[in-house]
């Protein structure tokens, strides 16, 4: 039987998701904002194959949930429906969006950390955040493969990690490990890794470097000295 | 794929501040003389299309650009005044419609108007719009735009502007209605909405390989198919830099093109795009930079997998000076357009 993936969100990186996750075998079940009618012909043509189903629906059938929904509305997501499901966060802060005075930019609560505490019963990992989705549809490569392309993973739940690390390895990338979730910090908008389309060992040093940037001594200095 | 009907070329800008030769920046207000001069000098060298956006940015010019445009439209015979885009969202359906078709007047049915909801948003608190509505507001308003542009007496009513009973707007177009189309980056909804209200697409390609968009163009079409409108051709916009040599234009293009799309991403938390990033977007991404025979093979390979029938280059991103803005248009008129035009005649021989 295939496994299935759950993406909610069909705009941009909910659609190249999809495509990936097709790609790599996945049966794909994905829901837009509201009726299904919506999206259905976007799927039937971008995604030829996934089932354009509600949010509800789509989290009842898939253990494992992606979220592309732009973050502002994480709140709409509900957490019953979600309960004890996978969910990856690939969402971002867009301050155009979002606002400059808001919590989703706290530097000392990852966004991710928000979504967790919202969806309280469910297992947030943050992957697929912090590359920009054209790199995403263009960079998939083989296990293995010369010149493969890292995406960096944060989270508490071993087994969840671990079955976020095989989804991206399905995909076409080298996972990489980068903390709990509050390490999450480290993969947004303003750090070093954000935008980054590289390999593996250039990851880990771009993950690393985030205390030296501006925006991890913004972090730092709010945490305490410690992130 | 679309049509045999000739392919159309054309130059885009947001009105981005030159500097003269010797490096000196240009007021904003020189800015948009030059950009005056240079659709002057594209409808000489026979260009079919000026594509103006619109910004609220200190590094872009124009935040009017039919009003540009019909500075343009005066001096010019046969070049089509686009705009590139409107953005709708934080506009009123009625104006842009007067305004554009004053446009029209001035230039002899030479006026376009291309709708986008942007890819910035700094003109809704400058217009009191609130960023929580811009989906609401782009589809009520694209669905008003439609019923102006048959240049009836419009009953309208919603929730983003007063409601219309009966009205007419003027002046009216001498041909019945305004050329209008639709600008997406790549969001599936932005796509049907275009299908829905048969208006012409064009795919803003600012990055990655254009191959990614096939599904799209395909998907346009059958959406087009389903509201029974029909599908144009699409048309293309993308970055371009052309100079005498590929050396000339990669290092021109490291320190401009790429310095915009640098101070861009600052503001969004974007990592500075690396060398490897920029040079990857030239060999096979979606920045036109090289020699005119680099950029011919290129757009003509673009125009092949994507089978459109519009490509549109932007030009003179970041500071590049003003001399070299003038001589990038020359080498696209005179020698890409040309050569792109025989290398597709020749594929198609064969």
């Amino acid at each position: 039987m295939k496994k299935t993936i759950g993406i909610l969100g069909a705009g941009k990186l909910g659609t190249v998701l999809g495509q990936l996750a097709l790609k790599a075998g996945y049966q794909v079940l994905i829901a837009g904002s509201g009726d299904p009618a919506k999206i259905a012909l976007t799927v039937e043509v971008l995604l030829p194959g996934a089932g354009a189903l509600s949010a509800a629906a789509v989290a009842a059938q898939a253990e494992l949930i992606v979220l592309a929904l732009p973050l502002g509305k994480y709140q709409t997501l509900d957490p019953k429906q979600l309960a004890n499901k996978l969910v990856v966060d690939a969402m971002n802060y867009w301050w155009e969006v979002d606002g400059k005075e808001t919590k989703l930019n706290d530097a000392r609560t990852s966004s991710s950390e928000l979504v967790q505490a919202y969806l309280k019963n469910s297992t947030v990992v943050k992957a697929f955040n912090h590359m920009g989705y054209h790199d995403l549809y263009d960079e998939t490569r083989p296990s293995g493969a010369k010149g493969r392309k890292a995406i960096a993973f944060v989270g508490n739940d071993k087994q969840g990690l671990g079955r976020v690390a095989v989804l991206i390895d399905a995909l076409g990338f080298d996972p990489y490990y980068a903390g709990e979730l509050k390490q999450g910090i480290r993969l947004e908008p303003g750090s070093p890794v954000f935008g980054a389309n590289v390999s593996l060992a250039e990851l880990k040093k771009l993950v690393a470097a985030f205390v030296e940037s501006p925006r991890g001594r913004e972090v730092l200095r709010a945490r305490g000295g410690e992130i | 794929m679309t049509t045999q009907k000739k392919l159309i070329f054309g130059l885009d800008s947001f009105g981005d501040i030159p500097t003269t030769a010797e490096g000196q920046l240009f007021t904003q207000a020189a800015a948009i003389r030059q950009v005056v001069a240079e659709g002057v000098l594209a409808d000489q060298l026979g260009l079919d299309v000026i594509a103006l956006g619109e910004h609220h940015r200190p590094e872009y010019a124009i935040s009017s650009p039919e009003t540009v445009l019909a500075g343009i439209a005066t001096q010019t015979k046969n070049i089509i005044l686009a705009s590139g885009v409107t953005v709708l969202s934080s506009d009123d359906p009625v104006r842009v419609y007067e305004r554009f078709a004053t446009l029209d007047a001035l230039s002899n049915g030479r006026a376009e108007v291309v709708l986008g909801r942007g890819s910035f948003t700094e003109s809704f608190p400058l217009y009191g719009y609130n960023l929580e509505d811009y989906d609401l507001l782009f589809e009520e308003k694209v669905a008003l735009f439609a019923k102006l542009k048959t240049e009836k007496p419009v009953s309208w009513s919603g929730k983003t502007r007063a409601p219309l009973k009966e009205t007419a707007i003027y002046p009216q177009t001498e041909k019945g209605s305004l050329a209008t189309r639709i600008a997406v980056g790549g969001t599936p909804e932005s796509v049907v909405r275009a299908a829905k209200y048969g208006f012409p697409l064009t795919l803003a390609i600012i990055g990655g390989t254009p191959q990614r968009f096939v599904p799209y163009i395909k998907f346009y079409q059958k959406a087009a198919a389903k509201f029974s409108q029909p599908a144009y051709p699409i048309a293309v916009h993308s970055h371009g830099l052309i100079a005498d040599t590929d050396e000339e234009a990669f290092e021109l293009g490291w320190r401009h093109l790429r310095k915009s799309f640098v101070r861009i991403g600052r503001d969004r938390g974007w990592v500075p795009m690396s060398r490897a990033q920029f040079e990857n977007e030239v060999k096979s991404g979606s920045f036109y930079v090289g020699s005119p025979e680099t950029v011919a093979q290129r757009l003509a390979e673009m125009i092949r997998t994507l089978g459109v029938g519009r490509v549109e280059l932007a030009y003179g991103a970041g500071e590049l000076s003003a001399p070299a803005r003038m001589h990038m248009i020359e080498l696209y008129a005179k020698e890409v357009i040309p050569r792109v035009r025989k290398l597709l005649s020749e594929g198609s021989e064969k």
